[in-house]
């Protein structure tokens, strides 16, 4: 009886919306709980953990993504208006970017250049199908973005999807350890770098570190963003034959 | 808040219509934080409640990733036949990109320091 009522409680569950969202923000919190625990360190990243347990959870009560996501899209759908809002760090730069814009424009190139010809170039080398260099070439700039541009060069804009958050992610754990192998110690610089390389992930890393950081981090992935969408179509033929 | 909210819906409202009606390459969200951006010039910066509720959003951004980022089981049996080839390019060229941009802005800005 207790039995059948569980089930029946789960099956009520599992159809509604409350369950994925419920799950979503408390596999954060308890993520965020351990990244703080950890005094903030970079290799305990909360984004991994929240994902990692998810997809366990997930994969032991063998639920579809399609039903966690009908539940999780509320807190998707927070990524548009929270992309717009990055416009109010950004401002609050306004003075140094008028400063700095040619050097931050000069960095700009060389990195996402650096980005999408490093990635062909190590994925064709170790033997990565054409599709999937395609769908790797944009994996440094935000999701919708990569997205579309795989999708319009005859990648695979889902796999693009997986690849950018797992750039992100790396991005994120490794920035700061490279930083200090690097000696870059100034805050624009580390941010400028983290959101060209590593987009919005990156970007909610040097958020935490500070508000500067966080500025010059959403100022390079939306310039990034615009840059590779035009540069990677550009690209692709000269890569494709040297790398062939 | 709820000013505060609507604004940036409205914003991203905009970028979105503009980047579907003229074909932009951008996605709506992005070119709706350009326009923002703007605006905020125009204005001459945010009032206290768009600053307030611009911080709220933002302390977590990192949240706003998970879900996206569990549709990666659906790329179990894709990732299982390249993973090593994908995964190595991935790392390097993550690694690549962080490191010429922070090494291309410090010698800029150094040079710079330096000239003037």
């Amino acid at each position: 009886m207790i039995r059948h009522d569980f089930t029946g409680l789960w099956v009520y569950l599992s159809a509604s919306p409350l369950l994925g969202l419920t799950l979503t923000l408390i596999a954060y919190l308890g993520a965020w709980q351990l990244h703080r625990r950890a005094g903030g360190h970079p290799l305990v990243n909360p984004v991994l953990i929240a994902v990692l347990t998810l997809v366990g959870i997930l994969w032991a009560t063998d639920t579809a993504y399609e039903t966690y996501f009908d539940g999780a899209q509320f807190v998707h759908f927070l990524l548009g208006p929270a992309t717009v809002a990055l416009a109010i760090p950004l401002y609050g730069q306004l003075q140094r970017l008028r400063a700095m814009a040619i050097p931050l424009g000069l960095t700009l190139l060389c990195g996402a250049t650096t980005a999408i010809v490093v990635a062909w170039g190590a994925g064709a080398l170790l033997g990565a199908s054409e599709a999937s260099l395609i769908s790797l070439a944009p994996k440094s700039v935000t999701t919708p973005i990569a997205m579309a541009v795989a999708e319009a060069l005859g990648g695979l804009p889902s796999l693009t999807a997986a690849l950018v958050i797992m750039t992100g992610i790396f991005g994120a754990m490794v920035a700061q350890g490279l930083f200090r192998l690097l000696g870059t110690r100034d805050p624009a610089v580390q941010g400028f770098a983290m959101g060209l390389a590593a987009h919005g992930i990156g970007t909610a890393r040097a958020f935490q570190i500070s508000a500067e950081t966080g500025a010059f981090a959403a100022l390079a992935m939306a310039t990034n963003g615009l840059l590779t969408a035009l540069l990677t179509p550009w690209l692709l033929p000269w890569l494709s034959r040297w790398f062939a | 808040m709820l000013n505060a909210i609507t604004l940036l819906l409205v914003f991203q409202l905009a970028g979105e219509v503009i980047s579907r009606g003229l074909g932009i390459p951008l996605p709506g969200p992005v070119l709706g934080m350009a326009l923002l951006f703007v605006a905020l010039i125009l204005h001459g910066g945010p009032g206290k409640n768009l600053q307030d509720t611009a911080n709220g959003l933002l302390s977590h951004l990192s949240l706003l990733f998970v879900p996206a980022g569990a549709g990666i089981m659906l790329h179990a049996d894709r990732l299982a036949s390249e993973w090593q080839a994908l995964l190595a390019a991935l790392v390097i060229s993550t690694l690549a990109a962080l490191a010429v941009s922070a090494l291309v802005l410090t010698f800029i800005l150094r040079r710079r320091g330096s000239g003037s």
